[in-house]
């Protein structure tokens, strides 16, 4: 028989267990860390060379030229237009499909539907990005003239139904934990089923809802292989969806498969883009976190 | 104790003469898929009264009060047998749109459930429903708010203030502004008071007496006090039967059943 004075047998073990957790779970931050810091060295070297004025502001995108250019702006552009249009699929549709889950399916269709979801999220990337490629962008070549092989507009719209399922599974995780009790008082005011979805459930949830939006985003602007494949590798500071472009995410691919020498500034040109990708993603996430936890109305 | 429920007859004590009653259930039977809640149910409402619905946990009050407005058919696999007539109407007619009769039948919750909108939009919104615009609309909130005794405290910020940072009985006045924003003649209240303070409790109770001049009022609740205190007719409810109504003095002096007087002098439920 243990007597309360005794000392609980279990300390060590528990001590054990909180450190082997505290190690695990510091990997995650140490790992996090070791990148920024094994990237911050490469990108200082980059900017030894080239000033930080021409980096933001010059006009093209051309290390392997024989003068060569360092200005980010093509990337960004050809970045933000990809990701542009895929929101402009993911988002009507990710949502519309969010309604109809959490308020249109009866809940015990509703986990089969979101496993359909989740293997269509399985899709490698690469698989969206020929699909792009070889067939939606003839396809569009026929509507559109002047569309390059390799363009923005397929590789955006392919983009588009990738992240899709992203989008709708968050959202409509944010519309199922509305209470049930905000639905009846509308009801209960005499609101047909749409109305309680779009005026009362939607603008509940509306944090939940813009943080998906700015997480698919940052999804979006970190995809890789799809514009790699279908957007082309070419940098051009345009809006047209379509011209060839490149994309950070696709010029980096280029980079790190090509044959820069190391130690050259082409080859730390590399670092500063990962970077600056890693700033403008880590820059999402904190706005989405911020987005939540400002806008989340507390329910009991 | 339940044989003597067995094909039971309401103990009715001066029933309500159709031609004052507000709502009338006849004969109403629910089924929750195979288990039956509410059985021959007959009763009728009087018209700017208020009438109490009481009864252990359980005893299918709340399902009674839910049957008069069809929100019992938001939950999956309910069915209803027989009629519930409401201006002569029954409202379980296959033609009737239950969204009709929620706009003529107001509901107030028990757990205070404002949206997080602002109290402007709250009282707003059964009105916008039906279509209710520009200064007729902003005019009706006031009214409603003034009606639910909400006005005072809110007047300077109702434009602006989310209804979720009202305390808990001041949302539960926004709620009732809600509900008779539209002008419902027959308002159900689901225990309003329960997850309320006393002093809340009391202004609730307060309003509720105010309220059955323009409205017929039927509230349930597990507190015998208040239903002596505010109803003019009380229900006694038991393991989903009617088994007495009548005037609420009488009910709680002469009750007529056992159980009745069983449940209103405490030895259950």
């Amino acid at each position: 028989m243990e007597t309360l004075k005794q000392k609980p047998s279990r300390g060590a073990k528990e001590v054990l267990t909180f450190v082997v957790l505290l190690l695990l779970s510091s990997v995650t931050l140490l790992t996090t860390a070791g990148v920024i810091l094994s990237l911050a060295g490469d990108v200082v070297r980059f900017f030894e060379r080239v000033p930080l004025s021409e980096y933001l502001f010059a006009k093209e995108w051309t290390p392997l030229f024989a003068e060569p250019r360092y200005g980010i702006l093509p990337l960004i552009t050809g970045t933000f237009v990809v990701t542009f249009i895929a929101l402009l699929v993911a988002v009507p549709l990710g949502l519309a499909l969010s309604v109809y889950i959490s308020e249109y399916l009866p809940p015990h269709r509703r986990a089969r539907v979101m496993g359909v979801m989740e293997l269509f999220e399985g899709i490698p990337t690469v698989v969206f990005g020929y699909f792009a490629l070889l067939f939606i962008t003839p396809l569009l070549q026929n509507i559109i003239p002047g569309l390059n092989i390799f363009n923005p507009l397929s590789a955006g719209l392919v983009m588009g139904f990738a992240i899709m399922p992203y989008v709708s599974n968050v959202a409509s995780d944010a519309m199922q934990s509305v209470p049930q009790s905000m639905r009846e008082a509308a009801y209960a005011l005499g609101a047909r089923p749409y109305e309680v979805s779009l005026r009362v459930v939607f603008p509940a949830a509306i944090s939940g809802i813009i943080a998906a939006v700015i997480l698919a985003t940052s999804r979006a602007v970190g995809e890789t292989m799809i514009v790699a494949i279908a957007a082309g590798q070419r940098p051009a500071l345009t809006l047209d969806p379509r011209e060839t472009i490149a994309t950070m995410t696709s010029y980096i691919v280029q980079a790190a498969t090509g044959d820069q020498p190391t130690g050259s500034t082409a080859y730390y040109a590399l670092y500063a883009v990962g970077f600056t990708l890693f700033v403008l993603t880590l820059i999402l996430n904190l706005v989405a976190q911020y987005v939540v936890e400002r806008y989340r109305e507390r329910y009991e | 104790m339940l044989e003597m429920l067995v094909d039971h007859e309401t103990v009715c004590t001066d029933p309500v003469p159709a031609s004052e009653a507000a709502a009338e259930v006849q004969n109403l039977n629910l089924y929750y898929g195979a288990k039956q809640a509410l059985f021959h149910i007959n009763t009728r409402f009087a018209a700017k009264k208020v009438t109490a619905i009481i009864g252990p946990s359980g005893c299918g009050k709340s399902t009674l009060l839910r049957s008069l407005n069809r929100m019992n058919d938001l939950v999956p696999g309910v069915r209803v047998e027989n009629k519930v007539l409401y201006e002569g109407v029954n409202i379980y007619d296959p033609q009737i749109d239950p969204v009709t009769v929620r706009r003529h039948i107001g509901m107030v919750f028990q757990k205070p459930n404002p949206f997080p909108k602002t109290i402007f939009e709250n009282v707003a919104f059964g009105l916008r429903l039906m279509g209710t615009k520009g200064s007729e609309l902003e005019d009706r909130v006031v009214e409603a708010l003034k009606r639910a005794a909400l006005w005072n405290e809110v007047a300077d910020r109702f434009k602006n203030e989310i209804g979720l940072r009202l305390s808990g009985g001041q949302q539960q006045r926004l709620c009732i502004a809600r509900a008779i924003a539209v002008e419902p003649p027959l308002l159900l209240m689901d225990e309003p008071t329960s997850a309320l303070d006393p002093i809340a409790t009391q202004a609730i109770e307060d309003l509720i007496l105010e309220l059955k001049n323009r409205y017929t009022v039927v509230i349930v609740t597990h507190n015998m006090q208040q239903a002596a205190r505010i109803s003019d007719r009380t229900l006694f409810m038991h393991l989903g039967i009617l088994v007495e109504e009548g005037p609420t003095s009488l009910i709680f002096t002469k009750p007529q059943h056992p159980y009745t007087e069983a449940y209103i002098t405490g030895r259950f439920g």
